[in-house]
């Protein structure tokens, strides 16, 4: 079920009239019916998956409680009976054991979302090794609607409670509605239990000022996704769909256009998700920090994604980081390349391995793996190099100048823009051979003879966009500028608020590009 | 104390009066918005005006005609008043499927009761919804009921919802780069388009040679289009209107025998008249060479008129009906629906004499 679905929202407008009525002690057992009639809609057998998700976190982790309760009472109860190295031992047992629930518990859960999204895409790969066409079958597999981002919402939980970060929560229920809370399953944020679950099971009292800056955040996804993304798309489909056709210039604009409708279309549904936890009292972590105003690709990588990148970093990076093993790679590193570089190698193993992982994880297909590998490599180079910038920076100081800044920023979009290719045309060497022809195919000319409107866009479509896309622009700036949102500028303004979101609504109405419209070349008339 | 108690509950107040101006004012945006986005079907394609002008007829009507373009194309509704005093209503609209007429009937009964209803059969042939575009032209029009909240459930396609029979504005939202000075001419008023719901043609094109009806491998009629059938004769029969059906003389879309013996044994188990116009061209007195606009497809002027007559001979000998032009404030009434009549036709002739061809009406007509 789509964010634009009429259901999805006559779901939410129901939750909303209910979830005020009904008494505060109820309104998360509500949420959690909601959420489940949500993933129930979609496809009934999806409840299998996340219901086998919820109830392994939730099994591992009160084995976990119990086992930590059990330690602390006998540790008490023999105190003085126990000598120190007694009771480290005793610890270091009991974090094995319930290291062994975790492990048991990641192994299912990542054990799932391994077969049923890359089943495929191994069984791809063994027949193009093996050269023999579909030697092995595809298998028919039904992949859950947003398995990737429950599992590591759920995951997360799960390693929290082993490390001790997180109080395992024993009423069943409440994990699962922190591992179903709908708005966010269809793509996010990846929230950690001890975020969410302050506000989630809270029930908080109506409160109009809230619900408007909520309903008002919801309006402005929706004004991104449906009046931008969602026109933008029908341009990019074309352009990638026909390689032949579509070579240099367009596949500049292809590159341009796809990172506008991803920049909407993501960030309007998380501000959609957050808005619709908004006006129910619920606080869901910012995903986004206004990403097209990085200055490198770094610092958009901390402000794009922000729960990715933060559970990648906190249960990939840190831990292989400190891994026996890659100490040990880093001690022989060191012995035999020296500090410098020797340093260097296990950070960039383990930042490696983030990136195919944040790879793999996006996508079942070379492409994503290229993908992520591309950004590492970029990453790493901009690391490498930072030395010189650093001494070219001095020499000329352009560091704090304007007009730099701004050409700082414009150049991490396009080679963020450029790496995401890879997530529109067939194949890794399509991508390469496309990109190629941007730098040797100069056909500016066709920006002009009309092609552009052989999109399925219309001379108004761009127009629209246009419109859209300064008023993005300009709502980001002014965030940039004066570190809030306008939101906030207009809470406590009622009529200006109002006024703002009544126009936004028709806005989104009029302009959004939703439903089928109508067609008046539909009617042939001799069939009447 | 008090005072900041005072002070709170005047905050509210005013809070929630700016509240309701606000919802009010979006209330007011959308509607001005939706009736500029709804197609204003005042120019080409006029059918989709044709539900909702029912509702601007004042004079009553003993006899009613229901069905899709092989009623509203094919009887003279002015002819019918003329030669014979009935006063009748054609509720017909682009491929009005059997479910749509039959509650496009039951609307009907909300305003008037009928002394004769005539069913045209064509329509049930098709026993499952077709395209929305179509179900928007006949159901947009009609006026909130029961009858119109059931007739867009039994219509809807499988891409349609219902919501988007509730704010047309959700449908129709894409035209907003395709408005003309229509749409805003006729925001909130609307052109007549039809004499009591008969769409005129003026214009000839003889019948050409259909190409051969494709062999079915079923000819049995729907069972969901019957029923509606069933509960059309139901509703006529315990309101106490006799219900005829016809089959329109024109022979494209083909009309097979088979489904013909299923309607002649219908109406043999119901009591009902059923005429089979095909069968009667000559006696009707059509010539397909000059009754028809588009080779044979629809009637014009010329054989909408022979059909009146037709039809009307046999209403007058076969039913109670008021000879209307002898009841002075009805017969008033119908003046004016004469005169759009002849004027409208006087128009089309004036074009057709002008041009050879019509221009301003028709599919081809374009909008201003």
């Amino acid at each position: 079920m789509l964010f634009t679905s009429y259901k999805f929202i006559e779901l939410v407008l129901c939750l909303f009239a209910a979830y005020y009525i009904v008494p505060r002690r109820v309104r998360w057992p509500l949420l959690l019916v909601f959420s489940y009639v949500f993933y129930w809609l979609c496809d009934p057998k999806y409840l299998i998956f996340i219901g086998t998700t919820t109830v392994t976190a939730w099994g591992a982790t009160v084995l976990m409680g119990r086992a930590d309760a059990k330690a602390e009472a006998y540790l008490k109860a023999n105190k003085e009976n126990m000598t120190k190295d007694e009771r480290k031992a005793y610890k270091k047992r009991l974090a094995s054991r319930k290291k062994l629930f975790m492990v048991l518990c990641l192994l299912l859960n990542l054990g799932i979302l391994a077969v049923t999204k890359y089943t495929n895409f191994v069984i791809a790969n063994i027949n193009t090794f093996l050269s023999k066409g579909n030697a092995i079958r595809a298998v028919d597999l039904i992949i859950p609607m947003g398995i990737s981002f429950y599992t590591f919402q759920t995951m997360s939980y799960v390693i929290d409670c082993a490390r001790g970060t997180c109080r395992p929560e024993k009423n069943p229920f409440k994990v699962a509605l922190f591992v179903s809370f709908f708005p966010q399953l269809v793509q996010g944020p990846i929230s950690r239990w001890n975020d969410l679950s302050k506000t989630l099971f809270e029930g908080k009292p109506f409160n109009a000022s809230d619900f408007g800056s909520g309903l008002m955040r919801i309006l402005w996804g929706y004004f991104k996704k449906v009046v931008i993304a969602d026109r933008i798309i029908t341009g990019v489909t074309m352009l990638i769909s026909y390689p032949q056709i579509y070579t240099g210039v367009f596949v500049f604009c292809a590159m341009m256009f796809y990172a506008f409708e991803l920049y909407c279309d993501f960030t309007g549904g998380i501000d959609i998700t957050i808005g619709i936890a908004e006006c129910l009292g619920i606080k869901v972590t910012e995903n986004f920090n206004l990403p097209y105003f990085s200055k490198n690709i770094k610092e958009y990588w901390n402000r794009w994604h922000i729960t990715m990148g933060t559970w990648f970093t906190d249960y990939i990076f840190y831990p292989l980081s400190v891994s026996p093993k890659m100490l040990d790679l880093s001690k022989r590193s060191r012995q035999k390349f020296g500090n410098g570089v020797g340093k260097r190698i296990p950070v960039y193993t383990s930042c490696f391995l983030v990136w195919l992982t944040t790879g793999i994880w996006h996508g079942a297909a070379w492409n994503f793996i290229v993908w992520g590998l591309m950004n590492f490599v970029v990453i790493m180079a901009s690391q490498e190099l930072e030395p010189l910038y650093a001494k070219f920076h001095g020499r000329f100081g352009l560091k704090e100048k304007s007009g730099y800044k701004v050409f700082e920023i414009i150049r991490t979009i396009l080679l963020m823009s450029m790496i995401r290719m890879f997530d529109c045309y067939r194949d890794v060497p399509l991508t390469f051979k496309m990109v190629g022809t941007m730098f040797y195919k100069f056909n500016f000319n066709r920006l002009t003879d009309g092609s552009l409107l052989k999109l399925g866009l219309s001379a108004s479509d761009y127009y629209v966009l246009l419109a859209g896309l300064v008023i993005v622009f300009s709502v980001s700036l002014y965030k940039a500028r004066k570190g809030t949102d306008i939101r906030s500028a207009l809470r406590g303004k009622t009529a200006l608020a109002g006024f703002v979101m009544a126009v936004l609504f028709a806005v989104i109405i009029v302009f959004g590009a939703y439903g089928d419209g109508y067609d008046s070349s539909q009617f042939i008339y001799n069939q009447f | 104390m008090e005072g900041n108690t005072l002070k709170r509950k005047h905050s509210r107040i005013r809070t929630a009066a700016v509240i309701a101006l606000v919802v009010a004012f979006l209330f007011a945006l959308m509607w001005f918005l939706q009736c500029l986005l709804m197609p204003k079907y005042m120019k080409g394609i006029i059918e989709g005006a044709m539900t909702a002008e029912y509702y601007d007829s004042k004079e009553p009507h003993e006899v009613i005609f229901i069905g899709d373009c092989e009623v509203y194309e094919n009887i003279s509704t002015a002819e019918l008043y003329r030669k014979y005093g009935i006063s009748s209503y054609i509720r017909g609209s682009a491929q009005q499927l059997a479910w749509q007429s039959y509650y496009l009937l039951e609307d009907t009964l909300r305003y008037e009761k009928p002394k004769v209803v005539i069913f045209n059969v064509l329509a049930l042939k098709y026993d499952k919804p077709q395209k929305d575009t179509y179900n928007r032209m006949t159901l947009d029009g009609m006026r909130w009921s029961s009858s119109k909240v059931d007739a867009i459930k039994a219509s809807m396609t499988e891409d349609e919802s219902f919501i988007e029979y509730l704010f047309p504005i959700l449908k129709y939202h894409s035209r907003w780069n395709e408005l003309t000075s229509d749409d805003w001419k006729y925001l909130f008023s609307h052109d007549r388009v039809t004499t009591n719901g008969y769409y005129m043609r003026v214009d000839i094109r003889p019948q050409k040679e259909f190409p051969p009806a494709p062999r079915l491998t079923d000819y049995t009629l729907g069972e969901n289009a019957m029923s509606y059938l069933r509960k059309m004769a139901s509703l006529c029969r315990e309101n106490d209107i006799e219900l005829v059906l016809i089959k329109a003389p024109t022979e494209y879309p083909y009309w097979y025998d088979e489904w013909d013996a299923q309607i002649v044994d219908f109406a043999r188990k119901w009591g009902l008249t059923y005429i089979n116009y095909q069968d009667l061209k000559d006696e009707v007195g059509l010539d397909m060479t000059t009754d028809t606009y588009d080779e044979g497809l629809h009637l014009n002027i010329y054989g909408a008129e022979k059909m009146a007559d037709h039809i009307g001979a046999f209403l007058v000998e076969n039913y109670d009906l008021t000879d209307y032009r002898e009841v002075p404030e009805v017969a008033a009434l119908w003046e004016e629906n004469l005169r759009f009549y002849d004027d409208l036709r006087a128009a089309q002739q004036k074009e057709l004499d002008e041009y050879g061809e019509l221009r301003s009406w028709g599919i081809g007509a374009v909008e201003n």
